[in-house]
């Protein structure tokens, strides 16, 4: 890649259909969904323009207005000034727009012609625009704007694509520009005198842009970066504001006022009919924000996708689980000459990778249905019901799509907190996100249920455990926000502008893509992380050896029979292994929670990602029962597990207090690196990310010795 | 001269002044939100907060609170013009 690749910055409002376009023209497949804000950072690919000319394409967050609010905003700023780092202006613009409301998506592409850069424009959703009856002269609208193209498409069809290859091509060659809007003369001269101010104090010859975004922006991001100081700016600005006020304008609403109406008279002509025409989103708002319907609606969907998750996934995982212990039976004999090498393919690595990838159903599942959702439009509606109770502890509507992709996995969850505002509030956000019940929770539930709710208590109430379960993050996440915003951030009361996209059929495509693109990372995950953790938590518990150990047991107790012999052996191998002396030595710690010392184990080898829980009660209660495991197995062998010592001596260690206080511990503590790394990442430092990790881990210790200690005394 | 949180769902109205100074009527005002501009309460949320309302052919949300100080005539005939680019 050379230093002067030629890039093309894709930019519009929300949801007017960049990523679509973009996937369009390079052939790669960005997240695309029908909900202001799917795209939250920078994505680029190459672009074929026709004549060998390649270009690099960034797709970026969609933005209303180049008065950056949020910070997926302030990206799309930051690339278009190319004063982000390792990143140079872009060539040209591609300002994708909505054809179905023109007037306001042309307001951010005027803001954008004052950048002065060659620029095109593509009426994005035409099929819609033609649905409503609405026709637009392109030719007419190219002419009013100085010829920059105007291209109609129909991203999602692929109709137009080529023209838009060409347009790009044309802007780069003939670099046209988009007619910028005549300012009135005040306005005109106050501009001059911030340009001019600037260039004497700071010796940078700022643009018009530049400018504008100080004159008429509250915020102080361009000062800033221009290094304008507040003791040198404050009067000039003062100064050049009373001048926009001398012309009838509001400064901070003059901006707005003056495109809209320049862009008014733009348009005169060049749209025609579509008076009369409903959208579908009235009707299906009616019922579907109605206002006894719509919350009974909503619970209903949520309770429907949870449920489905379970049901539909059952069958999946019945078959990934068959073919996990038909590998295990063909590998075994193969290896039986070799018994170390059997120990870690069957014990080590089948059984850990295998207990990891059963839940992958669930996952696909999960994300179907958010994709689903969030493509139909339904998911900013969920917002706009659910955001009066999250004012209540100080968020927002839009914490509900972080929170609900929470679910199947924090880290999207996390990445969505950009479109909020502010900081605090995303800050909130953030740290509410690791609560929700991810899908990598899902295997320690689910193995629980199935092995000790489900026998003992039948389906029903391993339902209800599982739904209690999911629930448990959620409320300690919510006084922990309230918490959060009235007392340590003081979030003030929050704006909550989205707005509400059309209903649309979800587009099989983009959903499936999207479920398929997060199946793709948890099972390189499983490839990888989960594959080393394994094999090292195999090796801790393997090793040492103790050769004598048969000779030392035959000798103590003559009467064991081979087979009574061989177990006897191996459960006495793993407690003396690193591992089980490890376990034992930080056992007493939870031994208020009533986990034993395998437990502890498989707590302490789950920090770095919890789902290694499953893989490694695995590991250490299956290598106790030699090498023919079969899929009951772990279960039966954690059925079976009784304390050999201590005052709860011959006691199962699974008893229902210590099964919940399992779960519960594992509901609510910290325990997946990438999480912590992205929250650090996200509020900008160690710090949260650290307080998290501490708060969450100590409350999930604090919760298990309370159920533990409740329960034990109940039952 | 109504603030916008009294109006009925399925009034319309048209906005005479909003607040520029805050940053909610900002965003609003991107969005094409001005003074002289029709507009309709299309509901309450369930829960009574927030607001949807419509104007230049979308429908956006908005809290009860912002809604206070965004202050409009009600008028009995004045529909909401639907999403006719040069409205
Ligand atoms: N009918 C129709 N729908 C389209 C078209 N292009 C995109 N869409 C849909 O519009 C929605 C938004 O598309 P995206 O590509 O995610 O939009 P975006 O501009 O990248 O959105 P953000 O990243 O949120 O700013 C998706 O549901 C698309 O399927 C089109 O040409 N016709
Ligand atoms: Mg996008």
């Amino acid at each position: 890649m050379s230093a002067k690749e030629i890039t093309v910055a894709l930019v519009g409002n929300p949801n007017t259909g960049k990523s679509t376009l973009f996937n369009a023209l390079t052939g790669l497949r960005q997240k695309v969904g029908n909900y202001p804000g799917v795209t939250v950072a920078r994505k680029s690919g190459r672009c074929d323009c026709g004549d060998g000319l390649k270009v690099e394409l960034v797709d970026l967050p969609g933005l209303y207005s180049l008065a950056a609010a949020s910070p997926d905003e302030q990206v799309v700023t930051d690339v278009l000034l190319g004063s982000l780092e390792g990143s140079q202006q872009p060539d040209a613009i591609v300002v994708v727009l909505d054809a179905t409301n023109l007037l306001r998506n042309l307001f951010l592409a005027s803001q954008l012609a004052e950048l002065n850069l060659p620029l095109a424009l593509v009426l994005n959703q035409a099929d819609i625009a033609h649905e409503q009856g609405l026709k637009i002269d392109t030719n007419l609208l190219s002419q009013r704007l100085g010829g920059v193209p105007v291209i109609l498409t129909s991203a999602w069809k692929g109709e137009g694509i080529a023209s838009v290859r060409r347009a790009i091509a044309e802007v780069l060659n003939k670099k046209t520009k988009m007619t910028r809007l005549t300012w009135p003369s005040q306005v005109e001269s106050a501009l001059n005198t911030i340009v001019q101010a600037i260039q004497t104090d700071t010796s940078i010859a700022p643009s018009n842009a530049d400018a504008q975004r100080i004159l008429f922006s509250s915020n102080a991001h361009t000062s800033d970066r221009l290094g304008w100081s507040q003791s040198q700016r404050i009067s000039v600005i003062r100064q050049a504001r009373d001048q926009v006020r001398a012309a009838g304008f509001n400064p901070l609403a003059a901006e707005p006022l003056i495109h809209y109406a320049h862009l008014r008279k733009v348009l005169e002509g060049v749209v025609s009919g579509g008076a009369g025409k409903q959208g579908n989103a009235a009707a299906l708002d009616r019922v579907l924000l109605h206002r006894v319907m719509g919350p009974i609606l909503f619970i209903g969907i949520m309770l429907g996708l949870f449920a489905s998750v379970f049901w539909l996934a059952k069958f999946p995982m019945q078959w990934i689980q068959s073919g996990v212990d038909f590998l295990k039976a063909i590998i075994a004999p193969t290896l039986s000459s070799t018994p170390m090498l059997q120990s870690l393919v069957t014990d080590g690595i089948i059984a850990g990778v295998g207990a990891f990838l059963v839940f992958l159903p669930q996952i696909l599942i999960l994300f179907l249905f958010v994709g689903i959702l969030e493509d139909s439009g339904y998911m900013a509606r969920a917002a706009f019901i659910m955001d009066r109770l999250f004012s209540w502890c100080g968020l927002n509507g839009k914490s509900f799509v972080p929170l609900l992709s929470g679910y199947a996995c924090a880290i999207p969850g996390l990445l969505s907190t950009r479109t909020i505002e502010d900081p605090k509030a995303r800050l909130a956000t953030a740290f509410a996100v690791p609560f929700m019940s991810c899908s990598a929770r899902f295997p320690i539930y689910a193995l629980m249920c199935a092995a000790f709710i489900g026998p003992l208590y039948g389906p029903g109430w391993e339902s209800v455990v599982m739904v209690g379960m999911h629930c448990v993050g959620l409320i300690f996440a919510i006084p922990t926000a309230f918490v959060l915003t009235r007392f340590i951030l003081k979030v003030k009361p929050q704006p909550f502008v989205l707005e509400l996209p059309r209903y649309q059929m979800p587009k099989p495509r983009d959903v499936l893509w999207r479920m398929w693109q997060n199946a793709a990372e948890f099972i390189s995950k499983a490839g990888t992380v989960i594959f080393a953790i394994t094999i090292i938590i195999w090796a801790l518990c393997y090793f040492p050896r103790d050769a004598q150990m048969a000779e030392k047991i035959k000798t103590a107790e003559p009467t064991l029979n081979t087979q009574e012999l061989q177990a006897r052996t191996q459960a006495a191998m793993i407690e003396q292994s690193w591992m089980g002396r490890f376990g034992k030595t930080i056992q007493p710690v939870f031994d208020p929670c009533g986990f034993d010392w395998k437990i502890t184990v498989g707590v302490l080898a789950s920090f770095p990602a919890r789902e290694v829980i499953v893989s490694t009660l695995g590991v250490t209660y299956s290598i106790g029962k030699g090498a023919e495991a079969d899929s009951q197995h772990l279960r039966l062998a954690m059925q079976d597990a009784k304390w050999t010592e201590g005052p709860r001596k011959s006691t199962p260690i699974f008893s229902l207090a210590a099964v919940l206080a399992l779960m519960v511990f594992f509901a609510l503590c910290s325990q997946c690196g990438p999480t912590i790394a992205t929250l650090a990442q996200e509020t900008g430092g160690w710090k949260w990310a650290t307080i998290s990790f501490f708060y969450m881990t100590i409350l999930a210790w604090v919760m298990a010795v309370v159920v533990y200690q409740c329960v034990i005394r109940l039952t | 001269m109504t603030p916008l949180s009294q109006l009925l769902p399925g009034q319309f109205g048209k906005l005479v002044s909003l607040n520029p100074d805050r940053a909610v009527d900002q965003r609003l005002m991107a969005l094409g939100l001005l003074p002289g501009m029709a507009l309709k309460l299309v509901r309450r949320a369930p829960l009574g907060d927030p607001l949807a309302i419509e104007f230049g052919g979308q429908v956006v949300s908005l809290r009860l609170a912002e809604a206070e100080s965004l202050i409009v005539d009600v008028a009995a005939d004045c529909p909401v013009q639907r999403p006719k680019n040069n409205s």
